[in-house]
C-alpha cells in the first residue's frame, strides 16, 4: 500500500502547469524527429550499391556501409522511426486500452472487478517476455504483428496500476462528497479520478519505454519483427553479425544506437519519478 | 490453517485450468496451419486428400471443445502429446532440455550475485560518494544494453580475439561461461540499484538504531539486522523476476545455440509445432507459479513477524 501525498494529490495538476512545458516540449521534439526521420537521412536509406559495400567509417558515409552498400547512417536515422516510433505507439495503445479498463473495472467494482482482477493476475504470471515471443511468433514475423503482440502484453500493467489508484482514490472524502451532490459516474471518474492517475501513469510509462524498445530489437533480433530491407536497429544487428572482421562498425553503431535511446528514456524516467514522487510502484 | 491451504490449492488449480484454457484457444486463434508444416507443402507436392487424412488423423477436424477435453484428459495424464516435427513426447523433451535452461539460470544468477551483492553494498554504505556515483552509473549504462548485443561483443572478445572460450553451443562449462556473463551482466545493473535502496531502507529503520545504541558491532548490525531486513524486498523482486529472467535467457540461447527450453520454443514457433508450443505454456505458468507460492514460505522462515501475521489471518 502506497501512503498518497501532497504531492501526488498534486500531480495530477501539475501538468496544466507552465512548468512543465519542458517536457512536452521534448516530446514535440522526438516526435518531429521521428515524422522527419527520412528527409535527415543523408542517402536514401533502402539504395543497394554493391560496389560500396562494408566500407568503414569515412568522409562520404559518416558511419560506413552495410553488407549491400547502403549508407549506415541513413539506415540508422530511417531506424528511430521503425524502433522509437513503434514502441511510442506501443505505449500509446498500452495505455489507450488499459488505463479506461482499469478506472472502469475499479470504479464499478463488485463481481465485474473480481473476475477482471484475477484475469489481469493470471495475465501477469506469465512473463511478458515470453508471452510477446509466442504471440508474436504465432502472428508470424513483421511489424504490425510484433506491435499487437507487444501491446497485447503491455496494457496489463498499464490496466492494473489504474485498477489500483481508482481503488485509493475512491475512498476518500472528495469523491464522496462529488457523488453526494450529484456528480455524474462518469464526470467523477474523468474530472477527478484520471487526473490522479496519470502521474503514475507517466512513470510508468517512461520506465516502460526502455523495456519496450529493448524487446523490440531482440525480438527483431531473432527474426520476428520487421522485415528486410526494413531498416530496424535490431535486425541491423543482425545482418551486421556476420561481417563483424570486415566490418566491425556494423555491429557497434546500431547496439550503440539503441543503448543511447534507452539511456535517454530510463533517465527520463528517473527524472519523472523524482519528480512525482512515486517510489513504491506496490499495488492494491 | 489446512482451510486456507485448501483454498491456495483450489485457487491454485483453478488457475492452471485458466491457463489450460488460454494456451489452448491461443493457438486455435492464430493464422498458420500445422498440417501445411507438417507435410512442408511448400516444398512438396500434397493433395487435398492427404491434407485432410492428415488433419483426421491428428483430430483437427472434431470440434473444439472436444479437441480440449481430449487435449485435458491427457494432460491429466501428463501426457502433453508429441512433437509435430520431432515425433517424440513433449515431455521427455522437455525434460532433456530444462537442465540446460537451469544452469544458464543458475551461472547467471551466480555472475549476478557477485557482482550486484558487493557493489550494491557498497554503494549503500558509501553513499553519495564517488564509488556510489561510479555503480549507480555504471547500472544505469548497463540496463539500458541490449542483452543480445553485450553477447555479440563478448563472443567477439573472449572467443574471437582471446581465443579462451567456446563461442557458441554446449558440451563443457566452458560452453556456459559466455552466456552466464552475459545474462548475469545485465541482470545485476537492475539488482544493484536493487540492493542499495533496499539497504538505505533498512538501516534507517528504528530497529537498526536501537541495535547500534546497544553497542553491537556495526559489522553484526549490518549482517543480522539490516541486511537480513531488506532480504525480504529483494526476495520479492527477484520472484517477480524470474520470468523476465527466463524470458531473457530465449535470446541468449538463441544467440549462443545453446540447447535450452529457449531455443527449443524459437524452434517449434518456427515451425508451428503446436504441441511443443502448447506444453510450453503450460509449463512456464507452473514452474512460475511454484516459484511464486515457494518465495511466499520462504518469507516465514526470514521474517518470522510475517508467519505470525499469515497465522492470525488464515
Amino acid at each position: 500500500m502506497r501512503i498518497i501525498t501532497k504531492h501526488d494529490l498534486q500531480a495530477g495538476r501539475k501538468l496544466q502547469r507552465p512548468a512543465s512545458v519542458a517536457p512536452i516540449l521534448l516530446a514535440m521534439s522526438v516526435l518531429a524527429l521521428i515524422m522527419a526521420a527520412p528527409a535527415l537521412a543523408p542517402y536514401d536509406p533502402y539504395n543497394v550499391a554493391i560496389g560500396e559495400r562494408l566500407k568503414a567509417p569515412g568522409a562520404g558515409h559518416w558511419l560506413g556501409t552495410d553488407h549491400l552498400g547502403r549508407d549506415l547512417l541513413s539506415r540508422i536515422i530511417s531506424g528511430i522511426r521503425t524502433t522509437l516510433g513503434t514502441s511510442l505507439l506501443i505505449l500509446a495503445c498500452s495505455m489507450l486500452i488499459g488505463v479506461p479498463l482499469g478506472l472502469l473495472s475499479g470504479y464499478l467494482g463488485g463481481l465485474c472487478d473480481r473476475v477482471f482482477k484475477r484475469a489481469v493476475d493470471a495475465f501477469m504470471t506469465l512473463p511478458d517476455y515470453i508471452f510477446a515471443i509466442v504471440l508474436s511468433g504465432l502472428l508470424g514475423p513483421g511489424l504490425i504483428n510484433l506491435l499487437s503482440a507487444v501491446i497485447a502484453v503491455k496494457w496489463v500493467s498499464y490496466a492494473r496500476l489504474a485498477r489500483s489508484i481508482v481503488l485509493l482514490e475512491k475512498q476518500k472524502e472528495y469523491i464522496a462528497l462529488a457523488t453526494l451532490s450529484g456528480v455524474s459516474p462518469h464526470r467523477i471518474v474523468i474530472k477527478h479520478i484520471l487526473p490522479h492517475t496519470w502521474g503514475n501513469v507517466l512513470v510508468l510509462a517512461a520506465l516502460d519505454l526502455g523495456k519496450i524498445i529493448l524487446m523490440i530489437a531482440s525480438l527483431s533480433y531473432i527474426g520476428l519483427g520487421p522485415q528486410p530491407p526494413a531498416a530496424e536497429w535490431g535486425s541491423m544487428l543482425n545482418e551486421g553479425r556476420l561481417y563483424y572482421h570486415t566490418a566491425p562498425h556494423l555491429m557497434l553503431v546500431p547496439g550503440l544506437a539503441i543503448m543511447l535511446t534507452v539511456l535517454l528514456a530510463n533517465i527520463a524516467g528517473d527524472r519523472l519519478r523524482d519528480k512525482y514522487d512515486v517510489r513504491n510502484k506496490e499495488r492494491a | 490453517m489446512l482451510r486456507s491451504i485448501g483454498k491456495k490449492l483450489l485457487e491454485l488449480l483453478l488457475f492452471f485450468l485458466l491457463m489450460s484454457v488460454v494456451s489452448f484457444c491461443l493457438l486455435k486463434l492464430v493464422p498458420g496451419d500445422p498440417v501445411r508444416s507438417i507435410l512442408r507443402v511448400d516444398d512438396v507436392a500434397v493433395s487435398n486428400e492427404q491434407l485432410e487424412a492428415m488433419r483426421d488423423q491428428l483430430g483437427l477436424n472434431k470440434p473444439l471443445i472436444v479437441q480440449y477435453g481430449i487435449w485435458l484428459k491427457q494432460l491429466v495424464q501428463l501426457d502433453l502429446g508429441h512433437s509435430l516435427i520431432t515425433h517424440r513426447s513433449v515431455f521427455t523433451e522437455f525434460a532433456g532440455k530444462l537442465p540446460y535452461t537451469l544452469s544458464l539460470t543458475g551461472g547467471s544468477l551466480i555472475v549476478m550475485l557477485l557482482i550486484a551483492m558487493p557493489l550494491g553494498t557498497l554503494s549503500a554504505l558509501y553513499r553519495d560518494r564517488w564509488i556510489d556515483r561510479l555503480s549507480r552509473t555504471i547500472s544505469l549504462i548497463g540496463s539500458s544494453l541490449p542483452s543480445f548485443w553485450l553477447g555479440l561483443l563478448l563472443i567477439q572478445l573472449f572467443a574471437v580475439r582471446l581465443r579462451m572460450l567456446p563461442p557458441m553451443g554446449e558440451g563443457s562449462i566452458l560452453h556456459l561461461i559466455l552466456p552466464s556473463l552475459t545474462l548475469g551482466l545485465a541482470m545485476s545493473a537492475v539488482y544493484v540499484r536493487l540492493i542499495r535502496s533496499s539497504l538505505i531502507e533498512s538501516a534507517s529503520q528504528d530497529f537498526v538504531a536501537s541495535a547500534r545504541a546497544r553497542g553491537l558491532h556495526p559489522a553484526r548490525v549490518f549482517l543480522f539486522h539490516t541486511f537480513r531486513h531488506s532480504l525480504v524486498p529483494l526476495i520479492t523482486v527477484f520472484s517477480g523476476s524470474m520470468g523476465s529472467l527466463l524470458g531473457g535467457t530465449v535470446v541468449i540461447e538463441v544467440l549462443f545455440a545453446y540447447p535450452g527450453i529457449g531455443k527449443w520454443i524459437v524452434d517449434a514457433i518456427a515451425a508451428r509445432d503446436y504441441p511443443v508450443i502448447q506444453g510450453y505454456i503450460l509449463f512456464m505458468s507452473v514452474f512460475i507459479v511454484s516459484i511464486n507460492v515457494l518465495v511466499e514460505m520462504s518469507y516465514r522462515w526470514i521474517n518470522p513477524e510475517i508467519a505470525s501475521k499469515g497465522k492470525e489471518i488464515g
